[in-house]
Formats: C-alpha cells, structure tokens, sequence
C-alpha cells in the first residue's frame, strides 16, 4: 500500500473523491497535534463532566438479573447523558477539534436523528453553524427530532435520493462537504467514512469502556465476561469495546438489526448478509448485491438502518476478537418493553438490540458472571413508532 | 500505455460521459456513435452505482434509471464488445471502486482489454488507494485516470508525475453538474502540472457551453462534458441521440 495508515487489517483507507483528500489529511494533523495536547484534553473532560453530565451510571439491573436467572447484568446508562445518547462524546471531542481548526460551520448525517441532535446542540453552545441531512423517510420516523434540532438552530436538510435513510443521508454530507471545505468540518457520527473518521470517532467514545473497567472494577473487583452493544456503523460498540480488547476473557458482542431476519430482504445485519466492499470512503462489510451496488436495508431503528460497519469491527469480526449476532425488530420489540417493565428504564429502538441479545445470553451464564449491557440512548424518541408497531395509532 | 493518447492528436479533445442503459443500452449505443460521428474524441461510459457520491443531481438521476432498468455489469461487458466494431476512438469506464472491487478487480480489469476499454476513472480512488488496482491495470494495459481538484495544490506534482493516460481536471468544487461560472484559477494548476508531465490534461465538472468549452480547451488539451449531454438523454429519452449529435457538433466546433 502507498499508504497503510487508518488501517484495520484489510479494512478502513480512504476510498474518497480526490477534493477531499486535503481536508482529511488537515483534519489527521489537527487531531494528532490535538489528542495529546494537556489544553485540548482539559476543555473536553469539562465539557464531559460538566455539560454532558459523565461519568455515566453503570447500573445494577438486579430485578433484570433475578427474572433472566443467569449472570450479573449491568446497564452501561449513555441514555443519561446530555442529549440522550452516547452520540454527544463524539460531538464534542469534533466540534471542539473544529472550532481548534477554525471551521465555524457543522455539517452532519443522521439517521435516528441522536447524532444530529447532538451535533447540533454542539454547534448551539460553540456558537457554530450547523446543517444536518436526514433522510427523508427518517425525518418523518424521527420527527420529535427534526424539531429539537430546528430548536437548536439547526438546519435540517431532508435527503430524497436512493432509499432516503441514513446511506443516503451520509452520501449527500460528502457531497456537501465537497462544495465547501475551507470554513466547514464534516462532523461524522459513527466509527466509519475514510480515515482518520473510524479512529477519531472510537477515540472519543472510548471513555464508555475506560468507565466500564473502572466503575466495574470497584463493584465487582473484577472485570466483567461479556460486553454488549448495538451495532449500525458501530460507535457505542467500539466505544464499550475498545478499553477490553486486549483483556481476552471478556466476549466483545455486537448486535446487528436483523430486520424481519436475515433470511429476508428487510434486513440490516451487515457481518451477517454482507461482504468485503468499499464505500463511503472504507474498506469493510457493506450489504450489497453482486455487482456491487449497495443494497437498501431494513430495521425497525433508524439508527441501525445503515448498510456497512465500521473498519475496525470488520478486523474484530475477522480475527474473531469480537462476535457479531443478528436481532430482529421482534426481539428488540420485546426487549424495548421487557426494560420499560422490568428495571423502569426505556431503552432507544437501538439499544433495545443490545438488551435482546442479552436476555438470551444471561439465562446461559453462570450466577457468577457479568455482563455490561450499553444503553446508548434513551427510547423517548420511539415510543410513537413502537406503539405503532403494536397496533396502536399514535402520533406525536 | 493504450489508445487514450490517440484522442488528442487532432487538436483539443473532446470527451462525452453516457451513462450505460440510460434509458437503454439501444439507446446508449445511439448516442455514443452521434457523439462519435460529431467529433468526440473519447467516449467516457459510465457503469450505474446505486450510490454515486461525486454526482450531481442529473447523474445520480441517470444512474437510478439505469439501475431501474435492471443493467448488469455483465450486459455492459457485452455491450461495450459489439460497441467496439463501430467505435474507433479510445473508450474509458467511469464508475466507482465498488464495482470493480465487487466484480473481482483482475476479473473487470483483464476483461476491459478484451472488449477494448482503454482506461478507468474511478473519483473515489484518490492517489493514496491507487494500489488497489493499478498493478492490475498496468497488467493488462488499461490506463488509471488521475483526477487534480482545485483543492489539490501541494498534492499536484505528486498526483501528475505518476498520472497515465490523460489528467482529469476538476474545474469546481462540489460534484457534478453544470454551472453558469467557472471562478477556479484552473491556469495556475495547469501550469503546476505542466512542470510535472507531458501527457494530455482534460478539465471536466460544470462545462456545459460552447462559451465555457472554447475557454476551457485554451488552457488544457481537452474538455469533459457529463451532465449537459445526461440531461439531453433525460429529457428525450430513445429520441435523444440526434440531440447529443448536434449539442457535441456545437461544442467541437466551438473549439477548433
């Protein structure tokens, strides 16, 4: 390879339009002169601390852990955090690298809506301009979010092409960013896109496992068995991930939306139906058919509805450091309600795939082990759409 | 080295992008032999993607109604082969790294010799990811287009010492698709590549007059024109092909 950087085994690179090479190779010297800057470091532990409200919980569930009669559950609560979702520990480890820079302008995709919220409550408090893409059939899934991110003074864009979900969301930020480089930082939102984005991203939302080994560690005095998160491009899960890598004994699983199952066409479960492409700027596991155009995918969750995963989760797939399991919009159904009940917590659609697969995995456990379960949002936001999922005609 | 040189040793160049199966390959052939016939001198052909993400609107349009009607790599292979016994000037794919990636590279790169494609543009392969196909292409003698953006600058010797084939010139910033104005100092980048390498440059994004043609070949060897010629297909569909005769006619004779 001319050039191996931002490299995950095979996977990651930077497959993008010659226009933007510049621009990462700008945002890979800001952030490597940043990362280790003492300054840098202190405004954004204030701005964890202070304004986003971490460290997050990690809660005991222990009327969880009783019902499922199996291991220690623990709930990783990012659906604490300011904004609602993990989403906001990248947001503004970017947004305070842009300002660095001296871009004055966000632009972001979303897909559930938490990234564009939290992108454009970043730009609100830095006094930055901000424009989200949305597809369009997502604004109107997500519309309470579209609102708030108005209220934040953001400009929502709705995208119309291809399937109108999150993909297509992501393809028109690069265009954009392509039409206007010099003021504006490409603040994307999950651990894909060409380097440095996988790295910068995982980065940032590392403090979930840095938090998880510490607060688990003066629980329990040990560390937990298995780790799990949802997966779409892979953020929270690289984030709950990435300090327990080289700890082998703890299983790494990622959840993947597996649609209406991944013996159908309405799928997401990239690792599960996938294989090895380039798009958006990567190498890695795209759905996709055999001429190589991306297929349309399906979840019950906008923010598991991408057809592709992040680099390093198709390195950790590959060398089997972490295991891939597909959820169905039925169990995560379930699981999204089974939480409401059970521990009073409402889970977002996305994480409830997380939650799934752990109330199959608790019951096979010994009462002795530990699973940490990341709730990397909170479920407010699809209430409306679960109730209609049940039957019930609700709006917001 | 292949033919694409032979495309501009009669004067500026002129290069026309079709789309394949826009609206059908009956079609796509038509209007490549009208735009032959007119003085193109290269014809660029793009293989649909179903997420062209240095399009414009008007080529994202044309790449969905390709895909719509069901276009195969394979139906392109095929149809490029017979194209070949009426087309003589140099032809070249554009498409995105996926479908070459997918199709299996040595697979699409060894064929596009055998039905006679002399180069690949593939804009999401900047200079830093070459690797992933030009053994291959130097293989079996199919020239890797380069691209220079106006956002280049220290990047412009490098990308230019290495470029085979011709120089694709992006003229603006943003993808795809025709504008009123060209404000790039594209002159400037020109003269940086010139102290870096003899073989031909050609601007393309956002040329769609005479006016912007005749400009453009003044400073390059040849233009690119994508979206005016898509649009001319969008607009009259199986009928369009004696209009992409006469809008190419207007625009090489705007620039002899």
């Amino acid at each position: 390879m001319t050039n191996p950087k931002g490299r995950f085994g095979i996977y990651g690179g930077q497959y993008i339009p010659e226009t933007l090479m510049n621009a990462v190779i700008e945002l890979e010297e800001a952030y490597n002169h940043y990362k280790n800057d003492p300054e840098f470091n202190r405004e954004l532990a204030e701005l964890f601390n202070e304004y986003a409200g971490r460290p997050s919980r990690l809660y005991f569930a222990e009327k969880m852990t009783r019902d499922l009669g199996g291991a220690k559950i623990y709930l990783k609560r990012e659906d604490l955090n300011h904004t609602g979702a993990h989403k906001i520990n990248n947001v503004l480890g970017q947004a305070l690298l842009a300002k660095k820079m001296g871009k004055t302008r966000l632009i972001a995709e979303t897909g559930a809506g938490q990234h564009g919220v939290a992108t454009a409550t970043a730009a609100a408090l830095m006094g930055m301009e901000c424009v989200v893409f949305m597809g369009e059939e997502d604004t109107i899934r997500q519309a309470l979010n579209v609102y708030r991110m108005r209220l934040l003074g953001a400009k929502v864009i709705p995208v119309k092409t291809g399937t109108a979900t999150l993909k297509d969301a992501v393809s028109e930020a690069m265009r954009e960013w392509t039409s206007r480089i010099s003021d504006t930082h490409y603040c994307l939102g999950s651990v894909m896109g060409p380097h440095p984005f996988p790295t910068i991203v995982r980065d940032f939302q590392a403090v979930i496992s840095k938090e998880i080994k510490e607060q688990i560690l003066e629980k329990e005095g040990r560390l937990p068995d298995a780790v799990i998160a949802c997966v779409g491009g892979g953020s929270n899960a690289i984030g709950s991930f990435y300090n327990f890598i080289q700890d082998e004994g703890v299983r790494l699983i990622g959840c993947e939306a597996a649609g209406r199952g991944i013996d159908t066409f309405e799928t997401a479960a990239t690792v599960s139906t996938g294989r090895v492409g380039i798009f958006h700027g990567m190498k890695s596991y795209f759905c996709q058919n055999k001429d190589g155009q991306i297929a349309p995918v399906y979840s019950i969750s906008a923010g598991l509805d991408y057809p592709g995963i992040g680099p390093e989760h198709a390195y950790l797939h590959d060398i089997g450091r972490a295991e891939y399991v597909p959820v169905t919009d039925d169990e995560a159904v379930c699981a999204f309600e089974y939480l409401a009940k059970t521990e009073g917590i409402i889970p977002a659609i996305e994480s409830a795939h997380a939650v799934a697969h752990g109330m199959k995995l608790a019951p096979t456990m010994g009462k002795d082990q530990i699973i940490v379960i990341t709730i990397s949002g909170r479920g407010d936001k699809d209430c409306a759409a679960i109730a209609r999922y049940r039957g019930e005609d609700i709006h917001e | 080295m292949s033919n694409i040189k032979k495309a501009f040793e009669n004067g500026k160049a002129f290069i026309a992008f079709i789309t394949c199966g826009d609206p059908d390959l009956e079609t796509t052939a038509a209007a490549v032999c009208a735009a032959v016939e007119n003085g193109a001198d290269l014809i660029e052909l793009g293989i649909p993607f179903s997420d062209p993400t240095a399009e414009g609107p008007v080529i994202q349009g044309a790449n969905f109604r390709a895909l719509k009607g069901g276009i195969t790599t394979d139906q392109i292979f095929a149809f490029v082969k017979e194209l070949r016994r009426d087309v003589k000037v140099p032809m070249v794919f554009m498409t995105y790294a996926n479908v070459v990636f997918s199709y299996g590279a040595e697979h699409f790169i060894s064929t596009c010799r055998d039905i006679g494609i002399d180069g690949l543009i593939l804009p999401d392969l900047p200079f830093e990811e070459k690797e992933e196909f030009l053994p291959l292409c130097r293989k079996y003698g199919v020239d890797l287009v380069s691209l220079i953006a106006p956002t280049s600058e220290n990047r412009i010797s490098m990308i230019a010492k290495e470029a085979e084939g011709f120089l694709y010139i992006v003229s603006s910033l943003g993808v795809t698709g025709t504008r009123s104005e060209i404000k790039i100092d594209l002159a400037s980048i020109l003269q940086v590549v010139r102290q870096n390498t003899d073989i031909p440059c050609a601007i393309g994004f956002g040329i769609s007059t005479p006016e912007q043609a005749r400009n453009m070949a003044n400073i390059s060897d040849g233009v690119i024109v994508g979206s005016a010629i898509v649009k001319l297909l969008e607009k009259h569909g199986r009928e369009a092909p004696k209009y992409v005769g006469a809008y190419v006619k207007s625009m090489k004779d705007a620039m002899r």
